[in-house]
Parts: C-alpha cells; sequence; structure tokens
C-alpha cells in the first residue's frame, strides 16, 4: 500500500485554530487544478543530505540535477543541501566543489542569482560513517537549517556510497534520531509529519541472500515506501515511455504475443571497460550488475499484461506477475553463454584486457559479458524465447528492446525476390537516441521485384517541443515530491534474484567465462547459443 | 543557407526548401509544427530569432509573413533559411501590394502536413485572433497584450470578449512562474486567507490576469496596485495569523515570508520572449484555465468596481 500521502497528515497539536480547520479536510489545493499543464509539481521545503559527495556520481549528476530543478524553479524555497563526507572541508569548500560541478556539468545554462540562492542552503559535515560525534554534527546541522531556513524536518538521504557501508550509516541515521520524523520539530504550527525518505542505488545486494539483508537493515528504520531504490539506466521516462506505445495504441497489442512474436532480444552493450570500478566489478560481474535489474526489469515491462491502472502498485502488481513465470533454460550450459573482453582495439584505440585492468587479478572468473535464454510460462508467450545479453567492451553504446517478427506464412513471390528480406522487427531504442525503429520489407524501386528491409524511425529527441529531462532531475524530484517509485520494491529485487542465482551457480561451479577481443560482439559461445536454436543476435 | 527569391510562388519556395535541404544532407525529417509570426519588418528580427532559439531541440517550419508597401503591385518574396538556426527551417515571405490581403493564400500551400499549426503576433495583436486572416488555420494563436500600443488591460478586454479555445497571451505565460510559486506556497496547510493583493508596474497585464486568477480559485477579495516595479513586485495573502507575501523587488529573486517563519528565498526570473514561446509551444490543446481567468477578468469590468480595487502605494 501506498501512504506516502496519507501519512504526512499526522496528528501531531495543530498550534491555532486556523490550521485545524485547514486539517479537517484534506489539503485540495485550490490553485492546482489538473487542466493547468503550465505549473510544475515543485517539492516541499526539505533539506537533502548526500552521502559520498566526492565521487563521480555525485559531481557529475547529482548536484548539477539539483542546480537544475532549481533554475527550472521546482525546488522549493529555503531548499538546502548537506554533503557529508571524510574530507576536512568548510561548508564553503564543499560549496566551491559543487559551483564547480554544476558549472561543469549542468544541463540548463549557468545564472549566478541562483546559484547564489541555492548556495545559502549549502551546508557540509566531515565524518566518517562510523563516526557517532560527526552524526550527532549532521544531525545539528539539518536542525538548524529547519530553523534557518524553514525546511520543516523534511529530509531526503541520498546514499551514494558502496553498498557495504549502507548497514553502517542506516544505523547511524537511526542512531542519531535521523531517520526518526517523530523527533523533529516539523514546521511550527502546520500539524504536518515532516517525512524521511532514502535513495539507495544499485546494486541491491548481489545473491538473494545479500538483497534480503539489505533489506532488512533498511526496514527495521525506513518504511517501505519511503525506500527509493533506483537503477538510473532505467529512467521512470523509459519506463512510461514503454508503457505509453503498448498501452496508449492499439496497432501493437495484437501482435504482441506468441502468435505472431518469434523472440525477443533484449540487449545492453557498452563500449567502455571497467573503467575505475574494478573494486566494485570484480566479483560481480555483468550478470548481478545489469542482467538482474534492468534488463529483467526491461523483460517485465515488455512481457507484462495491461496494469489495471497507470500506478506504481498495479505496474507492480503485473511486473512481479511475470518475473514469477520466467523459466530457465533447462540446460544451462545450453542456454547461458559468458565471456571476459581481451586486449583488442575498441573504436580505434587499443585497449587492455579484463585480465590486465587495475585491480584486477589475474586469475578472475568474473564475466564482463552474459548471455541467457529465458522462457515467459504464460500463454501469451509459450515457446516465445526471450534472449538477454549484457557486455562491456562491445563495438558500441546501445540498450535495446528488439521483437522479433515470424516470417510471412506465405511469400506469393519468387524465392530469389525475397533473399535480401529478414524478420520484420519492432526495436525499441533505449539508449543512445531513444525511440522506436519498425523494420519491415519494401520493394526496391526499379523493374525487378526484389524486396528488402528498410526501417522506420522516430525518435523521442525530435518529435516532441520539449526535451526530455535528465534522469537525475527526476528522479530528486520524485524522491522530493514523494512520488512512488516506478521503480522495483524488495519483492521484484528477489524475484530478479531467483532468477539469476541459479545460474551464477552453476556458472561458478562449471565454467569459465570465454575470452573475447575488445571491440567485438561477445564471446563465440553467445553466437553458439542463438545458432542452436536457429538464430542470430541483432548487429551491435 | 540562405536563398533569395524574389517576384516569386509558393510551388517555387517549396521547391527551393526541398532542394536545399537534399543539398545538406538532410532528409524531410519530422517537423513538429509550423509556426505563423505575423509581424512588421521592424520588429521581424527579434520575434524570427526568438522562435529560433524556442525550437532549437525541435525542427519547426517558421513562416514569418511582412506586408510591405501596400500601394505597389502584388509581388511575393521569400527569403529561406535552412540549416543555420537549427534543424528546422525558416520562411521569410515579404507581401507586396494587394497580396498582403491575402496572405493566407501564400501559407496554407506552405503548412507542414499532418503537424499543428501555431501562430503568433508578436507585437501587433489582432484584435480577434480566431477570425484573422492567419488566425484561422492555426490550433493555437498566441498575442502578447504587453506589446500592442493600446493599453494592455484594455487589450485583454477585448481579447476576453473574442476568446476561442486556442487563443492564448504571452502575459498568461509569463504568470507561470508565479503561479507555481504562488500554488507550491499553498501546497502546505496554511491558515484561511482573507484576501489577496497584487502589486506591479503601471498596466502590467500578467499582474491583472493573476489578480483575476487568484480570485477565481480562492474566492477572496484581491487588490491590484501599482508599484515600481520591474514587473510583479510581490503578490501577498491576508490570513488571521499575519501575511503571507512572496516579494520580488529586482526582477530575479523571490522572498516568501510566512507568519512565524524564516523568510525563504527561491529565484524567479523575468522570461525572455524565446522561452515564453518556447512553454507556448509544450502543450498545443486549448488552455482553458486561460479562457476562465480572461472571463474572470472581464467580469469584473475596467477594474474601478468590484474586488478590484485601485491601490497605490
Amino acid at each position: 500500500m501506498d501512504q506516502g500521502g496519507l501519512e504526512e497528515l499526522a496528528e501531531i497539536a495543530p498550534a491555532n485554530p486556523s490550521v485545524i480547520a485547514a486539517l479537517a479536510e484534506p489539503p485540495a489545493n485550490p490553485l492546482r487544478d489538473p487542466r493547468d499543464r503550465r505549473i510544475p509539481r515543485v517539492a516541499g521545503p526539505c533539506v537533502l543530505v548526500m552521502f559520498g559527495v566526492t565521487g563521480d556520481l555525485a559531481r557529475k549528476k547529482l548536484m548539477p540535477a539539483v542546480y537544475d530543478l532549481a533554475n527550472r524553479g521546482l525546488l522549493p524555497p529555503g531548499f538546502s543541501l548537506v554533503g557529508y563526507a571524510r574530507r576536512d572541508w568548510e561548508d564553503e569548500d564543499f560549496a566551491q566543489l559543487t559551483y564547480e560541478a554544476v558549472k561543469e556539468h549542468a544541463r540548463t545554462p549557468f545564472r549566478e542569482t541562483v546559484w547564489q540562492q541555492l548556495s545559502e542552503g549549502v551546508r557540509f559535515v566531515q565524518g566518517d560513517f562510523d563516526d557517532d560525534a560527526a552524526f550527532d554534527r549532521l544531525a545539528q546541522c539539518v536542525r538548524q537549517l529547519d530553523v534557518e531556513r524553514g525546511t520543516g524536518g523534511n529530509y531526503a538521504f541520498y546514499l551514494s556510497i558502496p553498498p557495504k557501508f549502507f548497514p553502517t550509516v542506516v544505523q547511524q541515521l537511526k542512531r542519531s534520531g535521523l531517520s526518526d520524523p517523530a523527533a523533529a520539530s516539523g514546521i511550527a504550527g502546520t500539524g504536518r509529519r515532516p517525512w524521511r525518505r532514502v535513495v539507495i542505488e544499485k546494486p541491491f545486494g548481489h545473491d538473494l541472500a545479500s538483497a534480503r539483508e539489505l533489506n532488512s537493515t533498511l526496514d527495521g528504520v525506513f518504511p517501505q515506501n519511503s525506500v527509493f531504490r533506483i537503477d538510473h539506466y532505467l529512467g521512470k521516462e523509459t519506463v512510461q515511455n514503454i508503457l505509453a506505445l503498448r498501452f496508449a495504441n492499439e496497432m501493437y497489442e495484437p501482435i504482441w504475443n506468441r502468435s505472431y512474436v518469434d523472440h525477443v532480444q533484449i540487449s545492453m552493450a557498452e563500449d567502455i571497460g571497467i573503467g575505475g570500478r574494478a573494486g566494485y566489478y570484480d566479483g560481480i560481474g555483468a550478470a548481478r550488475d545489469v542482467v538482474q535489474n534492468h534488463l529483467l526489469q526491461l523483460l517485465a515491462l515488455t512481457a507484462m499484461e495491461e496494469p489495471v491502472a497507470f500506478d506504481a502498485d498495479s505496474l507492480r502488481t503485473e511486473k512481479e506477475k511475470i518475473l514469477s513465470a520466467v523459466r530457465l533454460p533447462a540446460d544451462l550450459a545450453l542456454g547461458t553463454a559468458r565471456g571476459q573482453y581481451a586486449a583488442g582495439w575498441q573504436g580505434g584505440l587499443a585497449v587492455p584486457g579484463y585480465l590486465e585492468e587495475d585491480g584486477i587479478p589475474a586469475d578472475s572468473r568474473t564475466e564482463t559479458y552474459a548471455a541467457l535464454k529465458l522462457g515467459v510460462d504464460t500463454r501469451r508467450w509459450a515457446g516465445v524465447p526471450f534472449y538477454l545479453r549484457a557486455g562491456k567492451r562491445l563495438p558500441r553504446r546501445m540498450t535495446e528492446i528488439a521483437m522479433m517478427f515470424q516470417r510471412a506464412p506465405h511469400l506469393p513471390f519468387a524465392a530469389t525476390d525475397t533473399k535480401e528480406l529478414g524478420q520484420n522487427a519492432l526495436v525499441i531504442r533505449i539508449q543512445p537516441d531513444e525511440g522506436i525503429t519498425v523494420r519491415f520489407g519494401s520493394k526496391v524501386p526499379g523493374t525487378a521485384m526484389e524486396v528488402r528491409d528498410v526501417n522506420m524511425d522516430f525518435a523521442y529527441g525530435e518529435s516532441f517541443t520539449e526535451s526530455s529531462p535528465e534522469a537525475y532531475e527526476r528522479l530528486l524530484l520524485d524522491v522530493l515530491i514523494g512520488d512512488p517509485p516506478l521503480f522495483p520494491r524488495q519483492q521484484e529485487v528477489e524475484l530478479g534474484w531467483r532468477i539469476l542465482d541459479p545460474v551464477e551457480d552453476f556458472w561458478a561451479s562449471h565454467t569459465k567465462p570465454e575470452q573475447y577481443p575488445a571491440g567485438t560482439g561477445g564471446p563465440a559461445g553467445a553466437d553458439e547459443m542463438m545458432a542452436r536454436d536457429g538464430r542470430t543476435w541483432r548487429r551491435l | 543557407m540562405t536563398i533569395d527569391l524574389t517576384d516569386t510562388t509558393t510551388s517555387a519556395i517549396h521547391d527551393a526548401v526541398t532542394q536545399a535541404r537534399r543539398r545538406m544532407g538532410g532528409p524531410a525529417s519530422g517537423m513538429v509544427l509550423t509556426l505563423i509570426i505575423v509581424t512588421n519588418e521592424e520588429a521581424q528580427y527579434d520575434a524570427v530569432r526568438a522562435a529560433a532559439t524556442a525550437g532549437r531541440e525541435h525542427p519547426s517550419r517558421i513562416l514569418a509573413v511582412i506586408p510591405r508597401k501596400p500601394r505597389f503591385e502584388s509581388r511575393l518574396d521569400a527569403e529561406i533559411r535552412v540549416g543555420e538556426t537549427g534543424p528546422g527551417e525558416t520562411i521569410l515571405l515579404r507581401l507586396y501590394g494587394p497580396l498582403a490581403q491575402h496572405a493566407d493564400s501564400v501559407v496554407a500551400p506552405l503548412l507542414v502536413p499532418d503537424v499543428p499549426v501555431v501562430t503568433w503576433w508578436p507585437d501587433e495583436v489582432s484584435a480577434s485572433p480566431v477570425t484573422a486572416a492567419l488566425g484561422a488555420v492555426a490550433q493555437r494563436r498566441v498575442t502578447d497584450a504587453a506589446a500592442t500600443d493600446a493599453p494592455p488591460r484594455d487589450m485583454l478586454l477585448s481579447l476576453a470578449r473574442t476568446y476561442q479555445p486556442g487563443d492564448t497571451d504571452l502575459s498568461w505565460t509569463r504568470s507561470t512562474g508565479w503561479r507555481s510559486l504562488l500554488a507550491a506556497t499553498l501546497d502546505q496547510p496554511y491558515p484561511t486567507l482573507l484576501s489577496a493583493a497584487v502589486l506591479a508596474e503601471a498596466g502590467n497585464p500578467t499582474a491583472d490576469l493573476i489578480a483575476a486568477w487568484l480570485r477565481l480559485r480562492l474566492d477572496i477579495p484581491v487588490s491590484r496596485g501599482d508599484s515600481a516595479g520591474p514587473g510583479i513586485t510581490s503578490i501577498s495573502f491576508e490570513t488571521p495569523d499575519g501575511p503571507i507575501s512572496l516579494t520580488r523587488t529586482d526582477g530575479r529573486t523571490a522572498a516568501l515570508g510566512w507568519p512565524g517563519r524564516p523568510d525563504r528565498r527561491v529565484a524567479l526570473h523575468r522570461r525572455d520572449i524565446a522561452d515564453l514561446i518556447a512553454e507556448e509551444l509544450r502543450r498545443l490543446e486549448p488552455d482553458e484555465l486561460y479562457g476562465e481567468t480572461l472571463r474572470e477578468l472581464a467580469s469584473t469590468g475596467d477594474f474601478t468596481d468590484g474586488d478590484f480595487t485601485e491601490v497605490s502605494e
């Protein structure tokens, strides 16, 4: 149940009678009208506390997103940003870091006045994650902000830190009273109980057991609906785009099933290697890093039935149904493949192999490429294989869902006329250049009858008069507004691990990842897996 | 690339555009809309520039219609700009002589098929946008009461009389920032609002619209007073606990005052025309709230009676 909105109407005694009147009726804001499409939703008074402010993500994405929101007028008056890190910094140093991050990476133009007003609310607290005194200072700091800037005791905690620190930080938040809304003062006289929200980024554990452990860590401290699990590869915009394509149109649904679809390919290719993430990546690998979360999410969005409503709960119900119907191949040796990139040439540069990367043990068995054939045991999808693949150091960066259709049952042409005709395909491109491609056969101009595949393209970036907001802007705004996320809750995360854990166990005990030269399309084993079914991967 | 065509026809313009596009290597990519700008030689530069900026991310065809010497013989001159201002294309159409009275016959063949048409009068506003020659073809008709020679308030009242769904005015667009801030302010529990006051530069039509909007939505007395500006300087509510106020004296940053709480500051910019046009192009369905607000404004007559009372600072 989502009670995020209701919960905020608490029973703390209001200070004056006029507020009682306001509380008696739910606060329907008379200035808001669903027909008024110009007025955006703006976050209420709050403090954003960011852990891990010195990291890349914070500098390149989060801080610029905060500025962009402020510049677009979507942050509340008095909004404050508190950074927490080990560095021995003053508020000004942190403000300077934020300033530089914003100037360099913000999407919207830099305006001194916006920055001035934003920077007044920037604070920094220095400390380790297990430092009681530092967390007490942090608590002191945000309460001070409540008084000085009227942030109302509403705090969002963004844990942009390695998952191994989650338990420590979450416990500290509890110990220092920061996680407890009742302990805060709230806005004097409003009678509204302040909120707490926590944002964590994938990975959500590395197997079923650790995912449950992570959940129990959070569970005692933050209620389910205030935990925002974020997968920034799969923004809310993308999820909604897929839903709109499938459920707002009449053209696609009739053919969206086993009668017409031959198979589905879901791919996520990256051209980069592991870069500076050796410490995180080794021992995790491609399957845990991306297959478990976003490829399975994409599978769920593609295969699920129509949700009864366009809200987070109904959507989750459908996704959970489909994920629980996912079936692994009977023989994992034939239905999975994995690889590790070897030295090679990628995009015109000589690049090292995975085992030669800094910080990777020479005998590492971590895969940088994973491919998997899944079945979905429902009436709609029986017999339609879903092929998932994810890899690093592939020729280019791209994420897509390709619905490959069956061939026409009868072609009233000479066989030579249709030699170059492939399968019809509907490709949902997720990145780069989000859009949709329809691939179909068309006659080649000329006197000879010849049919060849052509593409029909649609790009979100070209057909609308507004540009899509950066994923992190939407995300932060959703968190600050308290919009229930379309992102997975615990149940979905666990279903994902249930699918992947047997595969990981099998890999751990049976195979070594196959080497593939960097810059090529992946290991031969993955191609063989497709070839056994008489199919091929789409070219990357 | 700029192509000048003198004494030309619409089909010659069409061919020239197609050829120019092909030469630049780009196929006829998906245009999002056609924007007709009804302007004059003096104002066209700024208007076309703003429109091109607004449409930078998204290809659209901008048709600027510029009447020239009415006593000349009928003649059509075109200036085509492709690939200069972004993915879209701009065509300046100069109409000489009696042809200026038949601008719709020039524009119709040049509309991009299947996509919406928006007509914008950046300066002189047609008193009745929907019946104006180039208003009838458009889904969305954009005027700017603040840009006319007539007193803006009279202009708004006349727009109110002829309002048709699809009409909109940039003085309403200018209110978005203030209105979102006001809406956000009332998102939290608030004391009973007794009355409201809007202070702005004399004649500021956006302030008039906001005052009408507040009265319409809140059903409380609203006064509209003059200040030195720039633009709107303050909007405040009287409550039993004291005033809730939004004050902006520098045209950039507003302060929110609330009884018993520290003042909070928030960025609230005056916006440029390109930004306003971009907002207008974002949604092409009729803006019913603008219509209702105009009607509310008109129902209070000339602001001297009803709840709109003139006050001076």
